[in-house]
């Protein structure tokens, strides 16, 4: 299985997503919204934003394909590691 | 009376996880693989659970709520960064990778792993020996998290040192008897009695004070700083290098780094890794939220107690404040049982069999793992006594010592040219600086070198960075050995 050139952008993404898991736009923000500072509300938003993609990133069968597999190999017990040449 | 039932309450928790692990202990074959990994044979919701629990400890539970209540709220957004997101992405880069290769090679700890690759046992015996000291202080922080929750629970009718000698005696009774089976079924339990009981505690105090809104007014009124974002404690410094080492040490924590290699497909370790980020902040989000409005309430914590118990003392009754410290106590008993059971992997599999005795029988094995077992946790549970530091201090750096392993892991699973003699050089070195910057700090006859410089950032970072330098160089000007071979690190596909 080739790696796919636009499976790349997973690098980028994931930076952005730890990167600003801390709410770095808010440094010194004290507002309150709903009973919460804004900045917390910010980084519950993020962790939901970060499951979504995590979860996009293993169906688009990136997740398979970084690691030099085929995608549709990984189901099931079926998924383990096949005998055969090294790709790498 | 209260006594008897908050007494009754945690020690009753305790004996039915207990029960769960015979059980477990009476479906387990006698196979040092299933002892260790289960037969390989976790399935995603246990091994999400187990891997939760395993994560979250005295260090979570009453470190985390402390830090909030003395410096605010944004220990959620280092937790939530480095545990959730950080942690997440490095459990598919190391955690998939090990899988893959873990199962096809059939490895069962990682020094086992990278013993093979680079064929040598010198190294297989280093990382193990490395991942056994930084272990130590890990354990330690169990016991005295434990020790401080029973004081406060019962006020100091049990002495410090009776919740620490309780806790040790029951993980040791439970690894020995149980192994992973056991331990991730109790961990499954614990994990769910956790997030739920902390949502409960966050709802009885919520509405004991008059809501969010009013707990969030309350916070402010006392401490207006805690309402924005960064300053004090929170540095750029503090907040990067703190959620980093962490994350990076939790990869090669003995316990959840074996976790890479029990998954029974790789389906499972996708699910894990994309509930992950939202199963950190359900946890996350009550505890260290209800530390950080604490601080807004009419309560006074003494020196050296936790928050969270003092807290449920105040507003809850006394049974249900029982049954959030038994929860608290079932987190630090699955986070040490999974790290002795772990540790005595690394012990008899990594030190013992290649360095003492090859020829030693399966039996002999599981005695002398038992052993360690015991032999650690006593250790550990005397220097508990001591009480070094805050549980925030010592698991810190645990996490630490832990982190400077990753980088080269990393580069020894992604980069074929990697040489032994690289790993080496690059465990080595920022281990041995490592250890002085922290034992300058106990020992009392050398100046105390500093942990952090420049407004908050952590040396441990710059060991880091230096782990990874030194393996990439050190790989560069030398040759790879007759022993190693690259291709055992190698990903195949039909």
């Amino acid at each position: 299985m080739v790696r796919l050139r636009s499976d790349l952008v997973w690098i980028p993404t994931f930076a952005i997503l730890v990167a600003f898991a801390v709410p770095w736009p808010l440094w010194g923000v004290d507002r309150v919204v709903a009973g919460l500072p804004a900045w917390i509300w910010w980084h519950v938003a993020w962790l939901g934003l970060c499951a979504a993609l995590f979860a996009l990133f293993v169906r688009s069968g990136a997740w398979e394909r970084g690691m030099g597999r085929r995608p549709e190999s990984s189901d099931g017990r079926s998924g383990g590691p096949a005998p055969g040449g090294d790709r790498r | 009376m209260t006594l008897g039932v908050s007494l009754g309450v945690v020690v009753g928790y305790l004996a039915v996880a207990l029960a769960l692990g015979l059980v477990a202990y009476r479906v387990s074959e006698t196979t040092a693989e299933d002892y260790y990994l289960a037969s390989r044979s976790i399935g995603t919701l246990v091994l999400l659970f187990t891997t939760f629990a395993t994560l979250l400890s005295a260090f979570t539970f009453f470190g985390g709520p402390n830090l909030a209540y003395a410096a605010g709220p944004e220990w959620l957004v280092v937790m939530g960064t480095l545990d959730g997101v950080l942690f997440a992405v490095l459990w598919y880069v190391i955690g998939y990778k090990q899988w893959l290769i873990g199962a096809r090679n059939g490895y069962v700890t990682l020094g086992e792993m990278l013993g093979d690759r680079f064929g040598s046992t010198g190294l297989r015996a280093l990382v193990a020996g490395v991942s056994l000291l930084w272990l130590f202080p890990y354990v330690m922080l169990q016991q005295m998290g434990a020790g401080e929750a029973l004081v406060g629970l019962t006020d100091g009718a049990v002495p410090y040192w009776g919740g620490a000698a309780l806790i040790t005696g029951f993980m040791i009774l439970y690894v020995a008897v149980a192994g992973l089976r056991g331990v991730a079924w109790t961990d499954t339990l614990q994990g769910l009695f956790m997030l739920s009981i902390v949502w409960v505690a966050a709802a009885w105090i919520v509405s004991a004070v008059g809501g969010v809104g009013a707990a969030t007014e309350g916070m402010l009124a006392a401490r207006p700083e805690f309402g924005s974002f960064g300053g004090g404690t929170y540095t750029p410094g503090f907040i990067v290098s703190t959620a980093i080492t962490i994350a990076f040490g939790v990869t090669m924590f003995p316990q959840i780094n074996q976790r890479f290699f029990v998954a029974k497909s790789g389906a499972v370790l996708k699910r894990s890794f994309a509930l992950w980020p939202v199963l950190v902040l359900l946890l996350f989000l009550p505890a260290f939220m209800l530390g950080a409005w604490a601080a807004g309430m009419p309560i006074e914590v003494p020196e050296g107690a936790n928050v969270l118990p003092v807290v449920l003392n105040e507003y809850a009754p006394a049974w249900f404040a029982a049954l959030v410290v038994a929860g608290a106590m079932a987190a630090m008993m699955s986070s040490s049982d999974s790290m002795l059971l772990s540790g005595s992997s690394y012990f008899t599999r990594d030190l013992y069999r290649p360095l003492i005795d090859a020829d030693a029988s399966e039996r002999r094995e599981a005695w002398i793992a038992r052993i360690g077992v015991a032999a650690f946790a006593t250790l550990a549970f005397v220097a508990s006594l001591f009480r070094p530091g805050t549980l925030i201090e010592v698991g810190d750096t645990a996490f630490s010592g832990f982190a400077l392993l990753a980088l080269p892991v990393i580069c020894a699973l992604y980069w074929p040219r990697t040489t032994r003699t690289g790993m080496i050089a690059g465990v080595a070195v920022p281990q041995v600086a490592y250890l002085a910057v922290v034992l300058s700090a106990v020992v009392g006859a050398v100046p105390t070198l500093p942990r952090t410089v420049l407004g908050g950032w952590d040396v441990a970072l710059g060991l880091m960075v230096l782990s990874g330098a030194l393996t990439v160089a050190v790989s560069l000007v030398t040759a790879p050995t007759e022993e190693g071979d690259a291709s055992r690190f190698a990903v195949v596909s039909d």
